[in-house]
């Protein structure tokens, strides 16, 4: 059985004035039709950048290498108009920033019916109802009205409705979704995940879910994958790795959850230090000098992902001896 | 001034978005401001008066502009025989040459302008959107149009091809695109980089596509206040290749031409520049203040 993702080997290297920068290092996972991934990380472990290396929107000079199959077809080296008809299409992504996602000089209806009209040569009649549908299914309410509305005149929690509808709208079998709830606040972060939920029970559409808030991941996903300075350290079914992480890094940001039980006067346990700059990566693993448990090969080798479980795996030195 | 209620609710468009209103475009929402700015909204009147009086008073002038009359050659201003701005040299009304002469200012003023707009903005457009060594290229060949003197360059096509109207309106339209042009590519190396335009191309929208209505019209605020500058500096530009004898020819006038004739009759006719030169100058100053307003009005602080 062949996975709808088959991501091998992916690098993706920035040229910067003082050298490459190499943001994602090794990175391969597969992903199934209708389950949700995860991929957590902090800032600029890659998780963001590698899935943008996917959809072919790195900036200029970025370069990806590697290969992702899409069904089995290599879809990192597909012109532009090829992969034009498969973004938007087939594979969609929910960015960040909601509230610029939007350009300001076109209404709601009108950029939604755009994705329709390309993908699936509809009329402007026909792609309105779609719209109007799709308005409704995420739950805005009064979507007549808000098709003619600007950006501008929704509220985030709206208009992240919006561009889900917007990436929903072709029915993908792929919905990368690029922390979707980070820039709005809690109940509205808890709506939206509903729905994602929602939309992926009733369209199977399977989800890349990147964040950094692991109680989103236990919420949605069936697998995680965590990463590290640009690296895959720990990848597996969600419920495996929340009961036992493997890797230091993981059981760092687990214990580094609050919790309401704890005491509040307490200091929350955090993982000391800083992650390493991209730029000057040395040998060894990257988390050696943050880690607790670090010894002897952790600063001479990187470690490499190992089996530690039923489709559960880790890369720590600490693991293989 | 009490504010309406509406106001009171911040930015008003929320509020009347839920009360189920048509809601305002960014433009809209611009135009309102606009029409708050009285010295704006008092240019476009007095604008639009110049224009209309520019079409109409030739059409019904008892005088021609051609109707040279022996028996009153630079007669000052008078109400008698409708010669209220006096009549110049050869005895013709100067009142229906003025209006006659900013017929011809006015379009040259507008019409090099759209010229300047097409080219400036498709090809500052083009090379923000491009970037890399394309941008790179396309943006030193306009540096290098622009170290040539706009008088040189001009006196060149002119001597090339010949006088007549349209060159002039080629010319000026060749010459001023090139600001255009560097101010759009500014604004869409700014826009370019906006979320929008990258969520436009993960929904799978073409490079030409994205360009025409996700890039251009979100660059247009600063390129409507520029063109408001650049209609008044077009105006000037042609008053002074008329004034030079490189514009318009006679029998055809413009405010350029005019002023250039009464500045060597002003000691014994002084109406003869001062009429042209007070209309020019109350047309700069309508454009300026519209220009202004449009500025203030389109100001993306305010948003």
């Amino acid at each position: 059985m062949s996975a709808l993702i088959d991501c091998e080997h992916l690098e993706v290297r920035f040229r910067t004035e003082h050298g490459d920068v190499c943001a994602v290092n090794d990175l391969s996972f597969q992903l199934e039709a209708g389950e949700c991934l995860g991929i957590v990380g902090e800032s600029g472990s890659g998780k963001s950048q590698s899935m943008l290396a996917m959809l072919g929107l790195l900036a200029d000079n970025g370069h990806a290498t590697g290969i992702v199959r899409y069904r089995g077809r290599d879809i990192l080296n597909l012109s532009r108009r090829e992969l034009d008809k498969l973004r938007g299409d087939r594979l969609a992504m929910v960015f960040q920033d909601a509230l610029s996602g939007l350009t300001p000089t076109m209404r709601i209806g009108e950029q939604l019916a755009e994705s329709l009209m390309r993908h699936r040569g509809l009329s402007r009649a026909a792609a309105k109802s779609r719209v109007l549908e799709m308005l409704e299914i995420v739950k805005i309410p009064a979507p007549a009205t808000r098709y003619r509305a600007y950006p501008f005149e929704l509220s985030g929690g709206m208009r992240q409705r919006v561009m889900i509808a917007m990436a929903m709208l072709c029915q993908p079998e792929v919905l990368i979704c690029d922390e979707p709830t980070t820039a709005l606040d809690v109940t509205v972060q808890a709506q939206i995940l509903r729905l994602l939920d929602g939309l992926k029970r009733h369209t199977g559409t399977a989800i890349i879910l990147i964040t950094h808030d692991l109680g989103v991941v236990a919420g949605l996903c069936n697998r995680v994958l965590i990463m590290y300075a640009g690296r895959a350290v720990e990848m597996g079914n969600t419920a495996d790795i929340y009961s036992a992480p493997q890797h230091p890094y993981t059981a760092g940001l687990l214990r580094s959850i609050p919790t309401l039980k704890g005491d509040p006067a307490t200091d929350l346990p955090t993982i000391p230090g800083q992650p390493p700059s991209l730029e000057q990566r040395g040998p060894g693993c990257a988390f050696a000098e943050r880690c607790e448990h670090a010894f002897d090969p952790c600063t001479r080798q990187t470690p490499q992902l190992a089996s530690v479980g039923t489709a559960h795996i880790a890369a720590c030195h600490r693991l293989n001896s | 001034m009490s504010a309406k209620p509406g106001e009171l609710l911040g930015s008003g468009a929320l509020a009347s978005a839920a009360a189920g209103q048509a809601s305002r475009s960014l433009w809209a929402q611009a135009a309102r401001r606009f029409r708050r700015n009285r010295a704006a909204m008092g240019s476009v009147y007095i604008l639009s008066l110049i224009a209309v009086t520019a079409v109409l008073v030739p059409m019904f002038w008892p005088h021609g502009i051609e109707d040279a009359s022996w028996e009153k050659i630079l007669a000052p201003p008078s109400f008698d025989d409708w010669h209220w701005f006096g009549t110049d040299a050869n005895g013709r009304d100067l009142l229906v040459r003025v209006f006659y002469g900013g017929r011809i200012s006015l379009t040259i003023g507008l019409l090099t302008t759209m010229v300047a707009l097409s080219i400036g903005v498709t090809y500052g457009a083009l090379a923000g959107f491009v970037g890399g060594r394309t941008d790179g290229f396309m943006m030193r060949f306009v540096d290098v149009l622009y170290s040539l003197p706009l008088l040189f360059f001009i006196i060149l096509l002119v001597t090339v091809f010949g006088r007549n109207i349209y060159l002039v309106f080629v010319a000026i339209g060749a010459v001023e695109w090139l600001t255009m042009s560097r101010i759009v590519r500014g604004q869409t190396l700014t826009v370019k980089s906006k979320e929008f335009v990258e969520s436009a191309v993960a929904i799978g929208m073409s490079r030409s596509a994205i360009l025409a209505r996700y890039i251009i019209p979100n660059v247009l605020g600063p390129v409507v206040v520029y063109v408001t500058l650049l209609i008044p500096t077009n105006i000037v530009i042609e008053s002074y290749l008329s004034f030079i004898g490189l514009g318009v020819q006679e029998p055809l006038t413009s405010w350029g031409l005019l002023i250039s004739q009464g500045s060597g009759q002003l000691d014994s006719a002084p109406w003869l520049i001062f009429f042209p030169a007070t209309l020019l100058a109350i047309t700069m100053f309508c454009f300026n203040f519209i220009g202004d307003g449009l500025r203030d009005a389109l100001d993306p602080r305010d948003r």
